[in-house]
């Protein structure tokens, strides 16, 4: 194995992020046998992942805990054409408030202070959102690198990561150039990561692998390990533009990676699937693969977040409907 | 605990699934039940009741009847009335039924599953998930195979009542396998469930008869050994299916010899699991936990022999272990495990004393750090690890969640390793590479190979075992065969016995003289002397004598096996190599034909042209053989995943042939050569009274290019040699045709190693009638099935 090279900043994670702070990925030199000897059987994966539903199952109080913890974890996002700053700061304001007060208060959480584990904007509103969230410990991700194709000249990418942490940005999602990963040029993606990674500086760096583009889980594998050693802080499924978002089975390719990465560095990546997953069922079904793969450590907010926009009213229906036992309707919870 | 606690802990906390429906309908019956005879719930005759119980907590279920053999004799007589009527639905008719039944299944699959779940143990998910769908599944396919059966498989009929007996460790789905084709083709059953697990069979009984199956179709029997025993021995009864453990399929073997009764047998397993260097390690991992933690271990075709690359074994095992950290065990009725409870407690301290065994002699045990409930009967995740092939749970089968982990270093030691068992019923092998991969699995000894994958079922796919690990397959087309018999068959009569040999009256000849022949042995491609150096004379109709031939002994048997199983390179030649060999021979014969009637117008007495017509038929019946060496070709099966099941016609590997008397040239070569055109190396016993044509029949095959020790033949007394061939347990398969005896021998004695037999019951067989003599029916006998399942996908 090759010495570790410590890569920018090394410091804990950003402020408001759960559980006992972690170290930042340092990354690693580029090791093209890693690479090279993955493997991955589409079938496998997918048997492993259509039966864990079957296998653990969380319910009633616990099923109310795990989703208060869900939406700890969320990225409550708008990535809109046609988003304005009022359109943000309404945004930031459900961010701060995600669950009515009274359910909280039913459901004996009121004293958590529980938030969004972020609110993600394109680059533009970035300031907004920063303003909007003074006073939280709520981050501000920003969507990056020529987002979603991620196909403007690198000089710009890099200098759109500089404004945005100018802006006030504590989380940047970048999005790799999937011709690297489609043409195995694993050293231009290592490379393109690396700057991405350089220009954060303090903010913790997203690496968006667009797996919808990928296509294969082989490739998504050694793209996430590639991304890994040139130092992102999470890896994360989709940009939701891409006509396929985060699955199951990309998602448990995903995190074998990130377990082979942590069993070769010591490091911890966090995870985000995103795109997609709209159901309390559906980010259930997240969290229990998480556990089971990675363990518990990897269900608090600084390794894990979701990347959603209707999510939360799914699971806000769903609290309510715990502790009243009636269905619940969206009209009963304010909106994003 | 809270809701806050839960935020903090994020533990799985309970899931439990309700039972009260299952509970309800225990209640409606009192928590007591009778058999299930004639569309109804009757006691037993003697009154006497079993329990059967909850292995999660040991509480009582129900009381269920302990069948007797008046009760065996009820049912069968029940059924064998129902079964004219039955079979005269025809297909179409009886499709309905089968049809009915498996949305019969599909309407109360919840209430199968809890009490399924209730009854065995096993975990709810894998009743809802995979019993109870499987279940529904095998119905729709065999009301397929009944839709299908007039125009499809319009040369077979029926074979009539089926015993069928059925294990605990998946009862309803056995039950399915095994009565889905029964009912489907015409056939009535009446079926012994497990003692331990009864309740699933009933319920379904019950509703089938809900659902409109007539009366005496399906008949359940509950009880214990004793009733299956009933069953097994029951005159009424013309086939027994069996699925439990090789050492009662053995018992059952040797009571049905000689009987006639059909017999498929699905037994105990020690599957290899093999991983090499270039699989998904990862997914792997995931296979062990479904080889060998699935229905807690309890399963006849459980990986649990873990044989990984050498260059990954200790990181293979590291992440092993880790994943074992993670599984759960608890109640079967929590949807939120992986491992239910054992069976009962007597299968409990088994599983423990062979671990224990193990570590003693030498393995490492890893039992991990999880919770198991602390009442009723549960046994951890076990890995063993520096186990040898020595080691007794190397080759015991524990039938627990217990899995033995061995490394290799070729591929080729992989498949010795993997094939180092007397068993041979699934395999499943873990490569990314597909020449490696499809290069392996022919090689395993097994019914069923899963490619990276495991634990695999489809109805239309067979399912069944190679060595002892029993005969027979469910499932598809390999399996509605074995509720059939040909038509063709059917009108055989008890063999005629040849007429006495007649005394040897002196010769008064002074004519010239021929050359004196010495006829010996064939063995190993060489004429060789009997061991024991004895002859045997041969002797005409009219008392004369006409030659002396080579009296066998257990040592030239001995020798011809060994040489049969030297000469292994024919099972994997090509078929158009195996076809052009047959055709060769058939030259040949033709070639020398005017011999060959001479000697056996001389040894029978039959007439110049019967003689002829025997010869030409022969020369014929070779042509065949070759004919079919490359078309017997298997299938591919769609199972309902992305990837295919092959079902692949292998040669069974060194099969003994007992020839009968009548048409001694043509019945040798109409069962001789089946075999070899599929690859089989063959050690004939020709006809005792006629052996003679054998040893002018080795100078055929010395001209011929047959290689040595593909046929065999060692001439002498049928009885003796015939014994030693059933007794060997390096043969696979033993053909017997000829006095009724020797058929019931071939199979009693077949128990040693369970040899496949193909026996005639001492009915004869008309080898002039291509319908009855050849083709498929032989083929079949001639070749096993495996299935191997590719699953694929980038």
């Amino acid at each position: 194995m090759s010495e570790i090279i410590p890569m920018g900043d090394t410091g804990t994670s950003a402020p408001g992020l759960h559980g006992n702070a972690i170290a930042r990925n340092a990354g690693h030199a580029l090791e093209l046998d890693w690479i090279n000897e993955i493997q991955v059987n589409r079938s496998a994966v997918e048997r492993r992942t259509s039966t864990l539903g079957g296998r653990r199952s969380v319910k009633k109080d616990a099923q109310a805990g795990w989703l208060l913890k869900a939406i700890t974890c969320i990225d409550l996002t708008t990535l809109n054409g046609d988003d304005t700053a009022a359109r943000v700061r309404r945004l930031c304001a459900k961010a701060r408030q995600p669950v009515r007060p009274d359910l909280l208060e039913a459901l004996g959480v009121a004293d958590r202070n529980i938030t969004t584990g972020a609110v993600c904007v394109y680059h533009r509103f970035v300031a907004e959102a920063v303003a909007a969230l003074d006073g939280t410990f709520i981050p501000v991700a920003a969507v990056s690198t020529g987002f979603p194709a991620g196909l403007s000249p690198h000089d710009t990418k890099l200098r759109e990561i500089e404004a945005s942490v100018a802006d006030g940005a504590h989380e940047i999602d970048i999005v790799v150039t999937r011709e690297h990963v489609l043409t195995g040029n694993w050293q231009a993606l290592y490379d393109e990561m690396r700057d991405y990674r350089a220009a954060c500086g303090e903010a913790h760096v997203k690496a968006i692998l667009a797996t919808g583009d990928l296509r294969t889980l082989r490739n998504v594998a050694r793209a996430s390990m590639v991304c890994m050693m040139a130092g992102a802080d999470f890896i994360k499924t989709s940009t939701g533009k891409e006509t396929a978002n985060a699955t199951l089975p990309v998602s448990l390719v995903m995190l074998r990676m990130i377990r082979h990465y942590q069993e070769r560095t010591g490091h911890l990546v966090g995870f985000k699937p995103a795109g997609g997953i709209s159901t309390a069922k559906d980010v259930l079904a997240y969290q229990v693969l998480m556990k089971e793969e990675l363990g518990r450590r990897w269900l608090e907010p600084d390794l894990l977040r979701f990347g959603a926009s209707s999510l939360l009213a799914d699971i806000e229906r769903q609290l309510e409907h715990h502790v009243t036992g009636r269905y619940s309707a969206f009209n009963r919870h304010p909106m994003a | 605990m809270s809701v806050a606690n839960y935020f903090e802990s994020l533990d799985y906390g309970l899931a439990p699934e309700a039972d009260s429906n299952v509970r309800d309908w225990l209640k409606g019956h009192d928590a007591s039940f009778g058999h299930f005879i004639d569309g109804a719930f009757r006691p037993s005759k003697d009154g006497k009741t079993l329990s059967t119980r909850e292995p999660a907590t040991g509480d009582e279920l129900a009381k269920i009847a302990q069948g007797s053999a008046e009760d065996v004799d009820d049912a069968v007589a029940v059924a064998t009335k129902a079964q004219a009527s039955w079979e005269g639905l025809g297909g179409k008719g009886r499709a309905r039924h089968i049809y009915a039944l498996a949305r019969m299944v599909q309407r109360h699959a919840r209430l199968f599953a809890v009490l399924e779940a209730l009854d065995n143990g096993k975990p709810i998910r894998e009743t809802r998930d995979l019993d109870i769908p499987l279940v529904a599944r095998h119905f729709y396919h065999h009301a397929g195979w009944a839709e299908l059966q007039d125009t499809e498989l319009a040369d077979y009929k029926p074979i009539g009542v089926v015993g069928q007996i059925i294990p605990w460790n998946f009862p309803l789905l056995m039950l399915a396998w095994k009565v889905a084709p029964a009912l489907a083709l015409g056939n009535t059953v009446v079926l012994k469930p497990a003692e331990a697990t009864p309740l699933t069979a009933l319920l379904f009984a019950e509703l089938a008869a809900r659902s409109g199956l007539p009366a005496g179709v399906l008949n359940v029997v509950t009880g214990d050994g004793a009733t299956g025993a009933a069953l097994v021995k029951h005159d009424g009864v013309g086939k027994i299916a069996f699925t439990g453990s090789t050492e009662v399929g053995r018992i059952i073997r040797a009571e049905t010899a000689g009987s006639g009764k059909s017999l498929t047998l699905e037994l105990g397993g020690k599957s290899p699991f093999i991983v090499f260097d270039d699989a998904d390690m990862e997914s792997a991992v995931e296979g062990v936990v479904d080889a060998i933690w699935f229905n807690q271990g309890q399963v006849c075709c459980a990986g649990s022999r873990l044989l990984v690359h050498e260059g990954i074994h200790d990181r293979f095992i590291a992440r092993l272990k880790e994943r074992m950290n993670a599984l759960r065990v608890g109640h079967p009725l929590d949807k939120a495990i992986d491992m239910g409870a054992i069976i009962e407690q007597s299968q409990l301290e088994r599983i423990s004393a062979l671990v224990g065994k193990g570590v003693e002699e030498g393995a490492e045990a890893y039992v991990p750090d999880i919770q198991t409930p602390e009442n009723g009967c549960f046994y951890p995740p076990t890995l063993l690890t520096g186990v040898e092939p020595a080691s007794t749970v190397a080759t015991e089968e524990i039938f627990g969640p217990v899995m033995v982990a061995m490394s290799f270093r070729t591929p080729d030691e992989a498949v010795a390793l993997a094939n180092n068992t007397r068993y041979g019923l699934a395999a499943s092998v873990w490569s990314e590479n597909i020449s490696l991969a499809l290069d392996i699995a022919p090689q395993l000894k097994a019914g069923v190979v899963w490619v990276n994958a495991t634990n695999l079922f489809d109805a239309g796919v067979g399912f069944g075992g190679y060595r002892e690990s029993g005969y027979g397959r469910e499932g598809g087309l390999e399996g509605a065969y074995e509720y059939l018999k040909p038509n063709a068959w059917s009108a055989r009569k008890p063999r005629k016995p040849v007429p006495p040999v007649p005394v040897v009256e002196a010769t008064d000849s002074f004519e010239p003289m021929a050359v004196d022949r010495t006829a010996k042995l064939y063995i190993g491609g060489k004429q060789v002397r009997p061991d024991g150096n004895y002859s045997l004379t041969v002797i005409s109709p009219k008392g004369k004598v006409i030659g002396e031939m080579g009296e066998g002994n257990r040592k030239d048997i001995r020798n011809a096996v060994q040489a049969a199983r030297k000469a292994a390179g024919w099972a994997t030649a090509s078929t158009h190599l195996r076809a052009q060999i047959l055709y060769y021979l058939g030259e040949n014969l033709a070639a020398r034909t005017d011999e060959f009637v001479a000697r056996l117008s001389a040894m029978t007495g039959v007439k110049k042209t019967d003689a002829e017509r025997e010869v030409e038929t022969a020369i014929g019946r070779l042509f065949t053989y070759a004919a079919w060496a490359d078309k017997f070709d298997g299938a591919v099966h769609s199972p309902p995943l992305r990837g295919v099941a092959l079902a692949m016609n292998e040669p069974i590997g060194v099969a003994g042939v007992i020839c009968p008397d009548e048409a001694p040239l043509l019945s040798f070569v109409s069962l001789v050569a089946p075999l070899m055109a599929m690859g089989n190396r063959v050690v004939a016993i020709p006809s005792e009274r006629y052996g003679l044509i054998a040893a002018d029949f080795y100078q055929v095959l010395e001209t011929s290019d047959v290689p040595a020790g593909v046929l065999n033949i060692v001439t002498g007394y049928t009885k003796e040699l015939a014994r030693t061939l059933a007794d060997h347990d390096d043969v696979d398969a033993v053909w017997a045709f000829g006095d009724r005896e020797i058929s019931e021998m071939a199979e009693a004695r077949s128990v040693g190693n369970m040899k496949r037999t193909f026996v005639d019951n001492g009915l004869a067989t008309n080898w002039y009638d291509p319908k009855v003599a050849e083709g498929r029916l032989f083929l079949r006998n001639a070749v096993q099935v495996k299935n191997i399942w590719i699953p694929y996908g980038e």
